[in-house]
């Protein structure tokens, strides 16, 4: 066993540091650290930059566009975001879309779509969960019918992250009733300006328009968009979800979560004391502290036993279950830490907002109950 | 950065694995365990001579390991197969007195495994604080004797010598070697809960060899391998206790259906299942930190030995609770795997001693 990082993985570190020093936008930094939502333009801004850098899409194989990096590499690589306030990667594109097309589109799909995720021409949201379908994935019922050289699209998805920003979807679509549900699904991606898609806001409990509802009315999608094959949807629905996990603990954004929550504990007083010293607060805090500390090792276990970086179901739902909680707590600690100003609707810092908003975590790409399942099923062999 | 272990580690902690498999079933172990002595002085002798107790031990001290993951693989072993045997007072007697290169004669006989060894820091008030010691330590005419009282040593009648914390005055403490059953050390056992035997020490100016005037830094390194020891012997107690009730879940069958069907089960399992990883990862850092620079390998130690408490916890209440009747009797051998996981929590620092060490740590480092 060996915990550290080789000379030539620290010269890498050096120069991640460097690059976000020099190129990282300070106002962008700042919204990050004070949990302030990011505009459109901030994203794509912050797209843009990585991008000429090479370093947008880590995780695909060099010849795509990506970096080759090793698992290390990509450790650290986050973990200097995280340290600067960086703002993330929005996933849909880079994270999820693109390692399917690399697996499992066509030549010309992924000659076609790659390059325009990575140049920001599109804005990629995922059209999974609808009204009927949220644990239970598989029983979707938005329908594609096979019109000559066409899908003809009709139902409703929902809970879309930031699909007002969107002018491409990817969605797991029934194509067939016969069967296993999840044998009747396909993959396909769908252009926002069809006619007969209308996108309507839900506002979360923050008083954000985060997500959307997303309805298809007779939608004509072009055949040449179908992934892989008619049918096999699940199949790739199931690898973009291994591949989510890798980076699902969140480790490095919860250390730096807990160091701007000691931040805000050590301005609030308690018997004319930091909070940080008082011994309930500071029992908390360590608790949280500790817990995060044997993540950071466990998802270190998982990313390199997996390899390929593509961690195993049950070891990703054990990290998507046990990060999601760690970074819950820590923003349950900074609700505390502010005693009565936690209450006025813009509270110092959107600490509050960020609360609330961060119940997802535990409810969104598979509930955590669903990822007990997914661990029990894989522990118990039945 | 690696988290497999090296060949020869790996291969030790096979053959010692296969050895204890085959030699030390869960009858021989209930039979040791409540035989008057509490410990086979056969079987300590057969586990030297397989080289277990040299891996403890670094190779300026007459072993070759003696780092963190040599201290992990052992224990790791010892937890499976819930040995009684007297390691724990061994290893860090013996690093007592590795550190001060004191007696290499006496630390040869215990690799050899001709002695055990004890140590003895923990006082009948002192509830896991090495440093506050009522223990004296007398210089007269050249010689040193101890007075003052050690409390719940595992293994103690075991032991030929104990290493013996005692206060110096004012500030300052020593480490001291103490032959046992000489007079003025008198050494009254007991039954432990989880097994074997403990026993207290009345030291009446006993006679006693000074191996350190400044024993408080060597305590603290002496305490952090106790803990990366008890760490990896508690991952070994806990996978024991998730695989059997794993087991049990499968095959048992109620409502016509085995309960590992139900999901209230599953869950509860699966929560063990999350504790018990993350405890090995604790382990992992602790043992990684040994070696280290003082802050990081305490903080590393007390977030260990914090998480173990707690996880050892959950994982011996869960697993009785999901065997249900089964779980409470003594002829299972799960009920054992549940009170050594809990005991563990009582040496060397319980739950909430680490958890206000580890914010003082913070605070301080």
């Amino acid at each position: 066993m060996d915990l550290t990082f080789t000379p030539a993985e620290e010269a890498f570190r050096a120069e991640v540091r460097a690059f976000l020093e020099q190129n990282l936008p300070p106002a962008l930094a700042e919204k990050i650290r004070t949990a302030q939502r990011l505009s459109k333009s901030d994203h794509e801004q912050w797209h843009a930059i990585l991008n000429k850098r090479g370093w947008l899409a880590v995780h695909w194989p060099l010849e795509y566009g990506g970096t080759g990096w090793s698992i290390e590499q990509s450790y650290i690589f986050e973990d200097e975001l995280s340290r600067a306030h960086a703002p993330g990667v929005v996933a849909f594109g880079p994270s999820m879309l693109g390692p399917v097309l690399i697996k499992y589109g066509s030549e010309a799909q992924k000659r076609h779509w790659l390059p325009r995720i990575l140049d920001g021409s599109d804005w990629w949201c995922q059209g999974y969960s609808e009204p009927g379908a949220g644990s239970d994935l598989a029983s979707l019922k938005t329908s594609a019918v096979r019109d000559g050289d066409h899908y003809i699209v009709n139902g409703q998805k929902t809970w879309t992250t930031l699909g007002q920003h969107a002018n491409m979807i990817f969605c797991l679509v029934r194509t067939s009733t016969e069967g296993r549900k999840q044998e009747g699904i396909s993959f396909l991606l769908i252009d926002m300006k069809t006619p007969g898609i209308e996108v309507r806001p839900i506002i979360l409990l923050d008083g954000e328009h985060e997500v959307n509802e997303i309805f298809f009315t007779n939608v004509k999608v072009p055949v040449e968009n179908l992934v892989g094959t008619e049918n096999k949807g699940w199949t790739y629905a199931k690898y973009l979800l291994t591949y989510e996990r890798t980076g699902i603990a969140g480790v490095s954004r919860s250390i730096a979560a807990l160091k701007e929550l000691r931040r805000i504990a050590q301005a609030q007083l308690r018997n004319g004391k930091p909070l940080t010293e008082d011994p309930l607060f500071a029992a908390r805090m360590a608790r949280v502290d500790i817990d995060l500390g044997n993540m950071l090792t466990t998802n270190l276990r998982v990313l390199l036993a997996s390899g390929s970086g593509a961690a195993p179901l049950e070891m990703g739902a054990m990290l998507k279950i046990r990060g999601t909680e760690i970074r819950q707590e820590i923003t349950r600690l900074a609700r505390i830490a502010l005693g009565p100003q936690a209450q006025p609707f813009f509270t110092p810092e959107g600490i509050t907002a960020q609360y609330l908003n961060y119940r997802k975590l535990s409810i969104f790409g598979g509930s955590n109950e669903v990822q007990r399942e997914i661990i029990s099923k894989s522990l118990l062999e039945m | 950065m690696n988290f497999t272990h090296s060949e020869d580690r790996q291969m030790l902690a096979d053959t010692f694995g296969r050895h204890l498999d085959q030699q030390y079933t869960i009858d021989v172990r209930h039979r040791i365990s409540g035989s008057p002595e509490g410990w086979s002085r056969e079987r300590w002798l057969g586990v030297a001579e397989l080289g277990i107790i040299g891996a403890l031990f670094d190779e300026r001290s007459g072993g070759y390991g003696g780092s963190g993951f040599d201290l992990a693989v052992v224990f790791e072993q010892l937890g499976r197969s819930l040995v009684v045997e007297p390691f724990l007072g061994s290893l860090m007697a013996g690093r007592a007195l590795a550190k001060t290169g004191c007696r290499s004669d006496l630390l040869a006989q215990l690799i050899a495994g001709e002695t055990a060894l004890a140590f003895a820091s923990e006082e009948p008030q002192s509830r896991y604080d090495f440093v506050s010691l009522t223990t004296q330590a007398q210089h007269d005419n050249g010689t040193w004797t101890v007075s003052g009282r050690k409390s719940v040593i595992p293994q103690l009648e075991a032991a030929s010598h104990a290493v013996v914390s005692a206060s110096l005055g004012k500030d300052s403490a020593g480490l001291f070697l103490v032959e046992l059953g000489k007079p003025g050390a008198v050494v009254s056992g007991y039954k432990m809960v989880d097994g074997g035997r403990g026993g207290d020490l009345t030291l009446d100016r006993a006679s006693a060899t000074l191996l350190t005037d400044n024993a408080l830094p060597l305590l603290e390194e002496i305490t952090a391998a106790g803990i990366v020891a008890l760490s990896w012997e508690a991952v070994g107690v806990m996978d024991v206790l998730k695989k059997s009730t794993l087991d049990y879940l499968r095959t048992r069958k109620q409502f016509g259906i085995p309960i590992g069907k139900f999901q209230a089960l599953q869950h509860r399992i699966v929560n063990v299942a999350i504790e018990i990883e993350q405890a090995r990862s604790a382990a992992i850092n602790a043992a990684a930190a040994l070696a280290g620079p003082r802050a990081a390998r305490e903080r590393a130690v007390s977030a260990a030995k914090y998480t173990i408490g707690r996880a050892g916890t959950i994982a011996a209440e869960e697993s009785i609770q999901l065997h249900g009747g089964i779980g409470m009797s003594w002829e299972l051998p799960l009920s054992h795997y549940a009170k050594r996981a809990l005991m563990i929590g009582h040496q060397l620092g319980d739950e909430d001693h680490h958890l206000s060490r580890f914010i003082s740590l913070a605070a301080t480092g």
